[in-house]
């Protein structure tokens, strides 16, 4: 049994592949999914005498990620070399950023960025099996079509302390990132990688804990699964009286097991040093105004607009605002209203979408992939507001839309579920009710409400619940005259 | 001073395979030469800038535009062991 | 039309004109040295055209299809490019360097690849992997390096001029050598784009020619900012290069470096360059000390910065894209025996050394203060500058030395470049002249100035030229051809 208490200390590194038509230093196409080696030229081979030039448009976006986060972001674009040997860097360096990146400082979801800086992604190397050529021995591909990818590498100080906060914080940044549109920010597809590095110490100590490395986890459950394994080791290791050791693991999520990947491996030398093949560019006022104006509304600046201006509840503002996709559908919503745009109409719309929708399509589906419009749900809306449907009706007509689209009005219709209403068509039922009732009519008529309940049971009843219970009540108390 | 440790430390980085011979006239050259090198450290270098461009240009970039990429044959013309479409080679772990 | 054997005799300025006026034929002319330097027994070509060219559209150009030897380190479009190393045998590259293409664009004609040291790592032409060169004037002797190959073809008759490197010295060392002219251009005033790297932040491309206005002819066609090498710049506007016809100096204040002349420098070599001084008054120029305090440095900081640079750059020779590869059953063999068995002492030499000066815990003593050496010496020649027009010295502290006389002592080799180096560091221009003979062996004078000041520099060689009337015949005193 554990007697010490731990505190778990995460920090995260970021590699976001950006969203540019080429390649960092080279006009090779970035698509996906080519035959290998088919966007390649002298540059993003390395072949002899071949130089690199920067793609200023991959500045740009590095320049937007560093607005969006807060950073400072430095006055001149500098790149080096780190050194390193392996068939995915082609020129046996990567040109990356080491003493002054692009972007410093910052802050994002209550954790501190430490920097943002640009470099080129790796070439893809894959398992070949065992070669034909080489005797008995494995063997390996390279494709070098992603090889030169634009990517922006973010660093966080380690202000995480748990797995899920490190999950609402990649929540939050890959938002943020997609709203910029600086990324695709896909997990699978490899657009957006994480690596954690964790350690954990003594509650109430500061000192930091040897840490070691999770090595790049394609989704957000399995960084959360990896972060709570490793923790649970860490943990049971230093319980036991054993020392933490430096090392990088992977995280398998089938088997929830770790294994260390690079035990033997020496100690790192990168060499960095200053890229001779690359002036360093100054980051001038035009190229930061242009960032600037090319800002969109983030998340966060979103949340509060919600909560100030529609008077949204903060989870639910947080949650529209948070998940971009989802946000976007509901101002599309209520930018159809049929009642305007007002706290009136956003309240009552944000809870349909939040509890309703979303508890229907299932959590993470994006309701933009649903049959349900948004001008359909503000419709729905409109119409359960104005009583011409009841609450209960309206979530019949949404079952309907989501299973077959469709106009609200017209689903109303032609289910005859328009709520039963006007005193020409409910005065005779409540007429009837009240009659087969005597001894409760006599005792509301003598001022003892409780009753009501009755009445109204056997008028709902009557109309198969598409009657509203205020206006029911307002007739009982005509007729009885009280 | 540059002893034997140091050359093979530096030929590994360096994924150079030296033969003993090699490592030893390496050590012997290289700490002369290093040494020679090392008359540098006479000078006062505090408060000097490092340089490392001569060239006073404002840098270059170059614009997002898509330019041809070379054709899969001629890419693959010159491999050592073409295979799969890819460049291959032994993999890490023998 | 003209007798075959005078045709190379010609200057290139002399054919061009000849061509332009309908007096020479291109063709034959190509033939007559494409005869010639397949005939060469000085080891200067590695790569020669095996048939003439339809040369009847470029004897519309400006240089009328004048053949062109290039040294074989600039990439040719499915012509060898092998850098002299046995790692890049029969590598054909897939594209042309911009001064190739450029120069072709302009109608020379390529006439061969020539012979250099191993990745242009060299003074003498030995660290070739296909054989030392022979210099012209004695075959028993180098013709200097690392654009020996250049340099003897030019001074032997077998081009009419060729293109060089010049990193520390490997074009104007050669030409002093040899007893031609060699440039060395303004840094980032010429692309590198295609030039196989020795060190980024020195190599310049620059012509051999047989005269200044051979040299000042070609140039004026090499420079230009080329979009892909993001350190070129090209000249400043309307600062085209003129031919030079000037034959006075009146004026023209010439400075002598204190601190660079005396100790090392063979005495015939200081007679020659003294009488140089003395016909330099006589056509009007002034000449006195200037002060380059750190120049003595120049060859400590240089040979950091040049191995540092050339560590990073060939490490893209690493058998998985082009060039040989040595046979392994693992990763890192195939790695190391590759450059092992494939490239030649004198790199893996220089490749260790830079290794070592960007390696972990020695990257300030070594690199970080190499640069400060350089800040300290580009000072030096800013100021020099402001008092003198030009500087001049020396090119080499020698003549050519006899074959295998320094092989085995690195550092006496090194000792070569003394002169050259400095200038190097500082990016500035620097042409070699031959100003006379010392032991019957050419005497290199070389003119520096400020950064684009090739224009004055070649209006002061041509001045001098015509002064000094310098008989570039080599008059082969030492062994005959083997
Ligand atoms: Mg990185
Ligand atoms: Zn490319």
């Amino acid at each position: 049994m554990s007697t010490t208490t731990y505190e778990t200390v995460i920090g995260l590194e970021i590699h976001v592949q950006l969203k540019t038509a080429t390649k960092m230093f080279c006009g090779c196409e970035l698509t996906f999914g080519e035959p290998p080696n088919t966007r390649v030229c002298p540059v993003c081979l390395a072949l002899p005498g071949a130089l690199p030039v920067g793609n200023a448009e991959a500045i740009h976006l590095g320049i937007m990620i560093g607005h969006a986060l807060g950073c400072e972001i430095a006055p001149r674009m500098k790149f080096d070399r780190k050194q390193y040997f392996y068939p995915d860097s082609p020129k046996g360096y990567q040109i990356s950023q080491f003493d002054e990146p692009l972007c410093a400082g910052g802050e994002i979801g209550g954790v501190r960025i430490n920097r943002v800086h640009l470099e080129e992604d790796a070439a893809k190397t894959i398992h070949a099996g065992a070669s034909g050529r080489i005797h008995g021995s494995e063997a390996s591909v390279v494709d070098f079509n992603r090889g030169g990818t634009p990517l922006a590498e973010i660093v966080t100080e380690p202000d995480i302390h748990s797995a899920e906060q490190a999950g609402e914080f990649l929540r939050l940044l890959r938002t943020t990132l997609r709203v910029l549109g600086v990324s695709d920010v896909n997990m699978e597809e490899g657009s957006l990688r994480c690596d954690a590095n964790i350690s954990i110490r003594p509650a109430g100590t500061t000192e930091l804990g040897t840490k070691t490395e999770l090595k790049n986890m394609n989704s957000f459950r399995y960084i959360e699964r990896g972060i709570r394994a490793e923790v649970a080791r860490q943990t049971a290791l230093l319980d036991a009286g054993e020392r933490i050791v430096q090392e990088t693991l992977h995280f398998d999520p089938r088997t929830e097991r770790l294994t260390s990947m690079r035990s033997k491996e020496e100690a790192q030398d990168y060499r960095y040093f200053p890229e001779p093949d690359l002036v360093p560019v100054p980051v001038d006022a035009a190229m930061l105004d242009r960032a600037r104006a090319a800002m969109p509304e983030l998340p966060a600046a979103r949340q509060a607009r919600f909560e100030a201006d529609l008077s949204l509840h903060p989870d639910t503002a947080k949650l529209l605002a948070w998940r971009s996709e989802l946000g976007d559908w509901f101002e599309a919503a209520l930018a159809a209203s049929p009642d305007g745009v007002s706290p009136q109409t956003a309240g009552p719309l944000a809870n349909w979408t939040t509890n309703e929708l979303l508890t229907r399509l299932g959590g993470d589906v994006d309701p933009a992939t649903s049959k349900v419009t948004p001008a359909a749900m503000a419709q729905l809306v409109a119409l359960v507001t104005a009583r011409t449907v009841t609450a209960g009706a309206g979530k019949e007509v949404l079952d309907t839309l989501i299973a077959e689209g469709g106009d609200p009005a017209q689903i109303v219709e032609a289910k005859g579920l328009g709520a039963v209403g006007g005193e020409d068509t409910l005065a005779p039922i409540v007429a009837e009710a009240l009659a087969a009732n005597p001894d409760i009519a006599e005792r509301l008529r003598g001022g003892d409400m409780k009753p009501m309940g009755v009445i109204i049971g056997h008028v709902m009843k009557a109309t198969k619940g598409r009657a509203d219970g205020g206006e029911v009540t307002k007739l009982v108390r005509a007729q009885l005259g009280v | 001073m540059i002893d034997r440790t140091q050359v093979l430390h530096v030929a590994r980085l360096a994924r150079l395979q030296l033969t003993d011979d090699e490592v030893e006239r390496m050590s012997t050259e290289l700490s002369s030469i290093l040494d020679h090198i090392e008359t540098i450290s006479e000078l006062d270098l505090s408060d000097v800038a490092p340089t490392a461009h001569v060239v006073a240009s404002e840098g270059a970039l170059r614009a997002d535009a898509p330019r041809a990429s070379l054709d899969h044959d001629v890419a693959l013309a010159q491999a050592p062991d073409p295979a799969d479409d890819g460049f291959r080679v032994p993999s890490p772990q023998a | 039309m003209t007798n075959l054997t005078n045709l190379t005799d010609l200057t290139a300025k002399a054919a061009v004109d000849a061509i332009a006026a309908g007096d020479l034929d291109a063709a034959e002319l190509f033939t007559a040295y494409r005869e010639a330097a397949a005939a060469e027994d000085l080891n200067a070509y590695t790569w020669v055209a095996d048939q003439t060219p339809d040369l009847s559209a470029a004897a519309a150009l400006p240089l009328r299809g004048v053949p062109l030897a290039v040294k074989d380190l600039f990439c040719t479009q499915g012509v060898p490019s092998q850098a002299g190393s046995k790692i890049l045998e029969g590598y054909r590259p897939p594209y042309d360097a911009t001064v190739v293409a450029q120069l072709a664009a302009a109608g020379t004609s390529l006439l061969g690849k020539t012979n250099q040291d191993e990745f242009a790592m060299g003074s003498s032409n030995e660290n070739s992997a296909y054989g030392p060169v022979k210099n012209p004037w004695d075959h028993t002797r180098v013709p200097g390096g690392s654009s020996g190959g250049s340099a003897a073809a030019v001074a032997a008759g077998l081009a009419p001029w060729a293109l060089g490197t010049d990193t520390g010295g490997s074009i104007r060392q050669p030409a002093a050598l040899c007893g031609i002219v060699g440039l060395k251009p303004t840094y980032g005033s010429v692309s590198r784009y295609g030039m196989i790297a020795f060190a980024s932040s020195l190599d310049q491309a620059g012509p051999f020619a047989r005269d200044v206005t051979d040299a000042a002819l070609l140039y004026s066609h090499m420079h230009g900012r080329d979009p892909r090498d993001a350190t070129s710049v090209g000249r400043p506007d309307a600062d085209a290069i003129a031919l030079p016809t000037g034959e006075r100096l009146d004026g023209l204040r010439l400075g002598v470096p204190d601190d660079l002349t005396g100790e090392g420098v063979e005495p015939g070599v200081w007679t020659a360059f003294e009488a140089a001084l003395e016909t330099a008054k006589g056509l009007g120029a002034t000449v006195e000390r200037v002060a380059l305090p750190h120049a003595g440095y120049g060859l400590n900081a240089y040979y950091v910065i040049a191995p540092a640079e050339a560590s990073s750059n060939l490490a893209r020779f690493d058998g998985v894209r082009y060039g040989a590869r040595a046979e392994a059953d693992d990763l890192i063999t195939m790695y190391t025996k590759t450059r092992h068995d494939y490239m030649g002492t004198e790199v893996k030499r220089r490749i260790l050394i830079g290794t070592y000066a960007l390696s972990s815990g020695f990257y300030d003593a070594y690199y970080a203060s190499a640069q400060k050496v350089r800040t300290l010496i580009a000072r030096d020649f800013t100021t020099a500058f402001a008092g003198v027009d030009l500087i001049v010295t020396p090119t080499s502290p020698g003549v050519a030395f006899p074959l295998g006389a320094k092989t085995e002592d690195p550092l006496s080799m090194y000792l070569n470049d003394i002169f050259t180096i400095p200038i190097s560091l500082a990016g500035i221009p620097a042409l070699s002249l031959p100003c006379g003979l010392s032991e019957g062996l050419p005497v290199g004078l070389q003119l520096a100035g400020p950064a684009f000041s090739e224009n004055r520099i070649l209006e002061a060689a041509y001045a001098l030229e015509q002064a000094f009337a310098f008989d570039n015949t080599p008059s082969a005193i030492g062994g005959a051809p083997s």
